[in-house]
Order: structure tokens, then C-alpha cells, then sequence
């Protein structure tokens, strides 16, 4: 009896010692062949399906620089959307590589969860949309007292809500749902006054409304939202992966580095540019980073830098026109910044 | 195997150990018990090394923290800074709410249509029909959007109420109605409530005592409602009339006042309730349609006419069919009461979904859902299985 048990429990505790191996993230993406990318369920701009099926987004956008740079193939992702509940989990449990997701970086979510930020693909803050129609006269948040506010549960949106209406010392009324998708119509519905979140989602979700034009959004901006893509905690290599992916869209930018003139700057004898799209003789900046010398080129060829990213997705080549603002480059008074490439 | 020897050495000799049933079986059932230990051993040893793998916080430590967030809908006094732990007690109550208040109307209702389908009115017959029909052939997750999403769309906004009697008003908010606000020695009237419920009680033995010893019949019914009705009313009289209205008024976003039952609370409730009580009509008809046909052939023959015959004879019989089944849809109810988070009810899954984004700890969450369901579900059918063993049929 005794050594059945002792045969059983010692054959548990391999599997269990087999089970918890295997940290490698990139290693385990080149053997499948594809980034298991993490998306919303839908949010114009950031990662919703167009009407061919495919995902576009700024969110997807940057998952397909990650498969450009690790398989010079952009289609190489494979997307899991996922509600805001649902994203944390499905990225602990290793269901997905990557979230890219507008995901707003605190520090619980870096330390308690267990997750890594690898930047800040866009800076954003909580807003509040009415219908200037149904509840004229209105034109501040301070107004908002007793109102009842849609916000999707699970976010640091109903965090900052909640703080927001008890500095303010006002009452309301919220109305949480899970999915974005509830949260839309019962807005449109009608079922509440005022609807909160980001203010680039409030701006992509006021074009999916019935009359966008009835609605308005509020001037406060409530909270700091930097949103960013997601990785595990405990596997540098690929937090490098992610982040410097994102840091090279940026310095393309800066630099002059675009898609359209990827040819000629590939014969570009500046020395900044030649590390940055590997085509220094000897160097080895993209091998130390476990892929290839040319994976920056390969994200600008397939992707483009961040500003041709950013305009086509929620910029001025995009339904929402959001101006770039505080996403701007640090060079021209925004904040974001390429940690150089050397 | 070395198992099966050492145990069967006390055995009789005369069947080979291999093939003594006995023996067999009790070593089936060792290794199926060490497999299942073992097992379960393991799941929680790799669980917990990969949570410290991963850095995940765990414990309960969690449900001590700041929640952060509010819940639209509480039974209890709840705040932004009330605890994670209060968050969830508040989602256990508003599910308990609805199951416990779904599982009163479902079963009235059910049995209101189960006992139509047996009608020999056409109308009501088919009425009932195509009630049990619609409702029992869609699954409850659209019944529950039908409700919210569709007639939420038919609600004016709050400026446009619709004007209901007794100062209530509804709307896309809710449904508003005035708020009782007692005054001084309603307390009075609680004790006069309390004391004809000790009356009824008293009258209700005497009664089935003489008729048992004389034959003679009291008015039970008569007595027991005038004491119902005529005690506290004359307290109330006493006492001066110690009860005020607080109507629901109009304010810049909402009425203000009163008492609002939220939209998401009364379609998941409706929803629950008309999904389930399509099941319980059919489980009441077939208990109905279950008790023989001599039964109420015999109670005629005894002079019974037919209420007393459905009264005294068939429905006690019927209950015994029907009680087991209904616990299982009063299960299915409790259970299906989860969908709430598709509307944005605040119950038990909802909280604990935003207390498990807020806070990581999915497995804690997920473990106190688990709990509480099974909880819940043992809870209601330990109290099915008792009623059931009080109406089974006693041998003497």
C-alpha cells in the first residue's frame, strides 16, 4: 500500500516540477509560429474587426510590428479578444503573449498581478459623454450630480469614477456592465445619463451611437490613463522584445524613418539610422535582443513608424481624428520618448 | 500486485485472492482514492508554484482591502470604501434577493398555468400552452435581454414618466414608489401584528381539536383574517395614524425619494420567474395528471365535491410528484441567476468579477463562487428534501 502512494506522490510531484517550466516566452512564439495577441472586443480604433473580419487598430497595429520584427510577417498574430475581466487572467495563464489592449498601467496591476508594462503606445484620461440633446445646459462634470453613469466594470475607470464623485462630494448612480458592447446600448438606450471612460473611446464610441451627433463630451479629463501593452512578469527577454519594438517605432519617427522612404534610408549613411535598421556593419543590437539585425526595418516596412501607426488608426487619417497632443513626440512637445537605440 | 496480498492475507483461502470480489473491490476503491488524493495533491502543489512563479499575490488577505469602486444596487449600507469582502457580501445578498423573490413568483405562477393547461376551457388551456411553449423553448439569457433591453427601450426617460397610481412612477430608471416613513408607536402596531399571529395559531388548534372531538366546524378563515386585519388596525387607530409618505419627485437626472426598484433588478427577476415558472407548470400538470383517476372517482363516491376532492385529495398526492423535480428547477433559478452580470445586475458574479480584475486574485474569487453556489444549491434542496420527507407518504 505504502509504495503505490509513494510511487503516485512522487510521479505528482514530477509532473508538477514538468508543469511549472518554461518561461521563455519568444522561444515558445517562434516554435508556433505566431503572436497570441490579447484585444478588446471591439473598440474603434484600437483593435475592432473591419468589415473584411480583419482586426485593425492602434492596439492590433503594434501586435503585427511584434510578429514583423520576430517573423518579418505581419500576419503572423493570432488575436484573442477579450472583455476587460477577462484580459489579466487569459494573460497569467499564458492563454496569450502579449496584451495590447488599452490597458492602463498602475501599480497594482505591475506588482500584484504580475504583469510588465512595456510603454506607453498612448496617453490617455477619463472623460464623460452626455446627450447634449435629452440634457441641455449641461457643459461641466460638476453638473453630473445624481446622474447615472454607464462604465464597464473591471476597469480603473469605475476606480476613478468612484474617486472622482466623492472628491466632488456628489452622488450618482452606477450602471456596470462587463462587455462594451452592453455598455453602448444601454447608453443609447438611454438606461443612463452619462457614459465614462477613456476619452479616445468616448470620441470612437460616439461614431457606433444611432445620432452621434446628439452627443457631446465634457471637458474634465479626470484621471491619467497611460495605456500600454501587457507581458508576464519574469520573462525579460521578451519584455525587451515588446518594449523595444515600441521604442523603435518611436525613434523611426524621430529620425524621419517612414515606411514610404524605408528604401533610401536603408542606404542612409547616418549613423543613428543605420543602427537602428541594422545595417551597421557588425552589429549585433538585434541578435542580443534573440532576433534578427534588420527586426526594426522589418517593423517599419510591414507596420511604419509610430506617428504613420497612430494617424491611420485614430489620427487624422482615421474616423476619430484625435490630434496627436500629449502623444506627440517629446521633440515637438509631447511625451512620448524613443530610449535610443545603441 | 503487492496491495491486493498484503490485504487479502486474513481472508478464507478457498477462492484465489485475484478473483475474490470482495477483495477486488475494496482495492479498486483504495486506488481510486489514492489516484483522486493524488491528484488533487498535485493540482494544487503546480497551482501554487506557478502563482509564485508568476509573482501573483494569493491568500485572502485580499478581501480586507479598500474596494474602490460602488455598487448601484445594496441591500446593506455600502460605499467606495467599504471593504472588497462587503463588496461580495453585497453581490451574496442582491443574489439571494432575486432567487429567493424569483423562486416565490416562479412557483405561483407555475402553478396558476400548470393548472390551466388542465383546464377544460379551450382559451385558457391554450393560453397557458403557448405560455409554457414560448417560454420553455428560448434559452434564458434572451429572456432576461428581452426583458431589459426591450422593454427598457419602451421606457420614457425620467422627465417623461409615466404617472401610476399611488404616486409611483416608471420609467427607463426604474419603477418608483412612495416610501412608508413610520412615526412614533409603530412599533405598537408590529406587536399587534405579532400577537394575531399567536391568535391564528391558538384558534387554528382549538378548532381542529372540536372538530375532531364534536364534529362541528369553526370559521377559521373568517376569524384568523379578522384578527389579521382588525389588531393592527386598531393599534394604528390608537396610536394616532403614525405613518407618512415620501414621494418619489423629480430632480435634474432622476426622481428623487421613494423607493426605486432599478431596472436591472426587475427584468432579471421577471425574466427568472416567467423562464422558471414555465417548467414548474409542466412538473405541476404531470404531478396532477399523475394521481389516478379512481382517487377522485372514490372521493366523489364519498359525497366530496370537487374542490374538496382537488384539496383533500388529489394535490396532497400531486405534491409528492411534484416536489422532487421542483427543487431542481428552484436549483436552476438560484443558479441561472448568474446570467445577471449580461445586464449589469450587481450580484454575487459581478462583484466578485470586478473584485477579481481589481484585485488578480482569480482563483480566491472563483473558489468563493464555487462555495457560495454550492452552498446556496445544498441549502435549498436540504430544505426541498425535509418538506418532501413532511408530505411523503407515511406507512403505518
Amino acid at each position: 500500500m505504502k509504495t503505490v502512494l509513494k510511487a503516485l506522490l512522487g510521479s505528482a510531484v514530477l509532473a508538477m516540477a514538468a508543469g511549472s517550466a518554461s518561461a521563455a516566452t519568444l522561444d515558445d512564439v517562434k516554435a508556433k509560429g505566431h503572436v497570441q495577441c490579447g484585444v478588446s472586443t471591439g473598440l474603434a480604433g484600437f483593435s475592432a474587426p473591419d468589415d473584411k473580419g480583419e482586426y485593425t487598430g492602434l492596439d492590433v497595429d503594434f501586435c503585427r510590428a511584434i510578429a514583423a520584427a520576430v517573423f518579418d510577417d505581419p500576419k503572423a498574430v493570432q488575436f484573442s479578444p477579450l472583455s476587460a475581466k477577462e484580459r489579466f487572467t487569459a494573460l497569467q495563464s499564458g492563454e496569450v503573449d502579449v496584451l495590447s489592449r488599452n490597458t492602463t498601467w498602475t501599480i497594482s496591476r505591475d506588482t500584484a498581478l504580475g504583469l510588465n508594462f512595456a510603454g506607453v503606445t498612448y496617453y490617455d484620461g477619463q472623460g464623460f459623454m452626455i446627450n447634449s440633446k435629452k440634457l441641455q445646459g449641461i457643459s461641466s462634470a460638476l453638473q453630473l450630480s445624481g446622474a447615472a453613469v454607464c462604465v464597464q466594470s473591471g476597469t480603473t475607470t469605475e476606480l476613478n469614477l468612484a474617486d472622482y464623485f466623492k472628491a466632488n462630494n456628489m452622488e450618482y448612480n452606477p450602471v456596470v456592465f462587463e462587455k462594451l458592447e452592453e455598455v453602448n446600448t444601454a447608453y443609447d438606450q438611454g438606461r443612463c445619463d452619462v457614459y465614462t471612460t477613456d476619452q479616445s473611446g468616448l470620441y470612437a464610441i460616439r461614431l457606433t451611437l444611432s445620432s452621434p451627433d446628439d452627443h457631446i463630451v465634457l471637458p474634465e479629463i479626470i484621471s491619467k490613463e497611460p495605456l500600454g501593452p501587457v507581458v508576464r512578469h519574469g520573462d525579460d527577454q521578451w519584455l525587451d522584445v515588446v518594449k523595444w519594438v515600441y521604442y523603435a517605432q518611436l525613434n523611426a519617427e524621430e529620425l524621419g524613418v517612414s515606411q514610404a522612404n524605408l528604401e533610401e534610408s536603408m542606404k542612409s549613411e547616418n549613423p543613428e539610422i543605420k543602427r537602428l535598421l541594422g545595417t551597421e556593419d557588425g552589429g549585433k543590437l538585434g541578435a542580443d535582443l534573440g532576433l534578427t539585425n534588420d527586426w526594426a526595418a522589418r517593423v517599419i516596412k510591414h507596420v511604419g513608424n509610430y506617428g504613420e501607426m497612430f494617424e491611420r488608426n485614430v489620427g487624422a487619417d482615421s474616423p476619430l481624428k484625435i490630434s496627436r497632443g500629449i502623444n506627440a513626440l517629446w521633440t515637438k512637445g509631447g511625451l512620448q520618448y524613443g530610449m535610443p537605440i545603441r | 500486485m503487492a496491495t491486493q496480498q498484503t490485504i487479502a492475507e486474513g481472508a478464507a483461502p478457498r477462492v484465489p485472492l485475484l478473483y475474490d470480489p470482495r477483495v477486488r473491490g475494496i482495492a479498486y476503491q483504495i486506488l481510486v482514492f489514492v489516484g483522486l488524493f493524488a491528484f488533487v495533491y498535485w493540482i494544487i502543489g503546480n497551482t501554487t508554484a506557478n502563482l509564485q512563479r508568476a509573482n501573483i499575490a494569493s491568500g485572502f488577505g485580499f478581501l480586507q482591502g479598500r474596494a474602490g469602486f460602488d455598487i448601484g444596487d445594496s441591500l446593506v449600507a455600502y460605499s467606495s470604501d467599504s471593504t472588497y469582502g462587503r463588496a461580495l457580501y453585497v453581490g451574496f445578498l442582491n443574489t439571494l434577493r432575486v432567487a429567493i423573490l424569483g423562486i416565490i413568483t416562479a412557483t405561483i405562477v407555475g402553478f396558476v398555468i400548470g393548472i390551466g393547461r388542465l383546464s377544460k376551457n379551450w382559451l385558457i388551456n391554450r393560453i397557458c400552452l403557448v405560455y409554457v411553449e414560448v417560454f420553455r423553448n428560448i434559452p434564458p439569457l434572451l429572456v432576461i435581454f428581452f426583458w431589459y433591453f426591450g422593454v427598457l427601450s419602451v421606457l420614457p426617460l425620467p422627465r417623461d414618466s409615466i404617472e401610476l397610481p399611488f404616486g409611483s412612477y416608471l420609467n427607463s430608471r426604474g419603477f418608483y414608489f412612495p416610501k412608508f416613513l413610520w412615526g412614533e408607536g409603530a412599533g405598537l402596531i408590529a406587536l399587534a401584528l405579532g400577537l394575531a399571529l399567536v391568535f391564528i395559531w391558538f384558534v387554528r388548534r382549538w378548532a381542529a381539536k372540536r372538530q375532531a372531538a364534536t364534529g362541528d366546524r369553526f370559521p377559521v378563515l373568517w376569524t384568523s383574517l379578522g384578527l389579521l386585519i382588525g389588531l393592527p388596525l386598531l393599534a394604528f387607530v390608537v396610536t394616532g395614524f403614525p405613518l407618512s409618505f415620501q414621494f418619489p419627485a423629480l430632480s435634474t437626472f432622476n426622481l428623487q425619494g421613494g423607493i426605486q426598484v432599478r431596472p436591472e433588478f426587475l427584468s432579471l427577476y421577471l425574466a427568472l420567474s416567467f423562464y422558471t415558472a414555465a417548467f414548474i407548470a409542466e412538473i405541476v400538470r404531470a404531478g396532477v395528471l399523475g394521481v389516478s383517476h379512481g382517487q377522485s372517482e372514490a372521493a366523489h363516491a364519498l359525497g366530496l365535491r370537487n374542490r374538496p376532492t382537488l384539496r383533500l385529495v388529489v394535490i396532497p398526492q400531486a405534491l409528492r410528484i411534484i416536489i422532487p423535480p421542483l427543487t431542481s428547477q428552484y436549483l436552476n433559478l438560484t443558479k441561472n441567476s448568474s446570467l445577471a452580470v449580461a445586464i449589469g445586475y450587481p450580484d454575487l458574479v459581478a462583484t466578485g468579477g470586478t473584485t477579481l480584475n481589481q484585485t488578480g486574485q482569480a482563483i480566491e474569487i472563483v473558489a468563493i463562487w464555487l462555495i457560495v453556489y454550492l452552498g446556496l444549491s445544498l441549502a435549498t434542496a436540504a430544505f426541498m428534501n425535509w418538506y418532501n420527507a413532511r408530505k411523503a407518504l407515511v406507512e403505518r
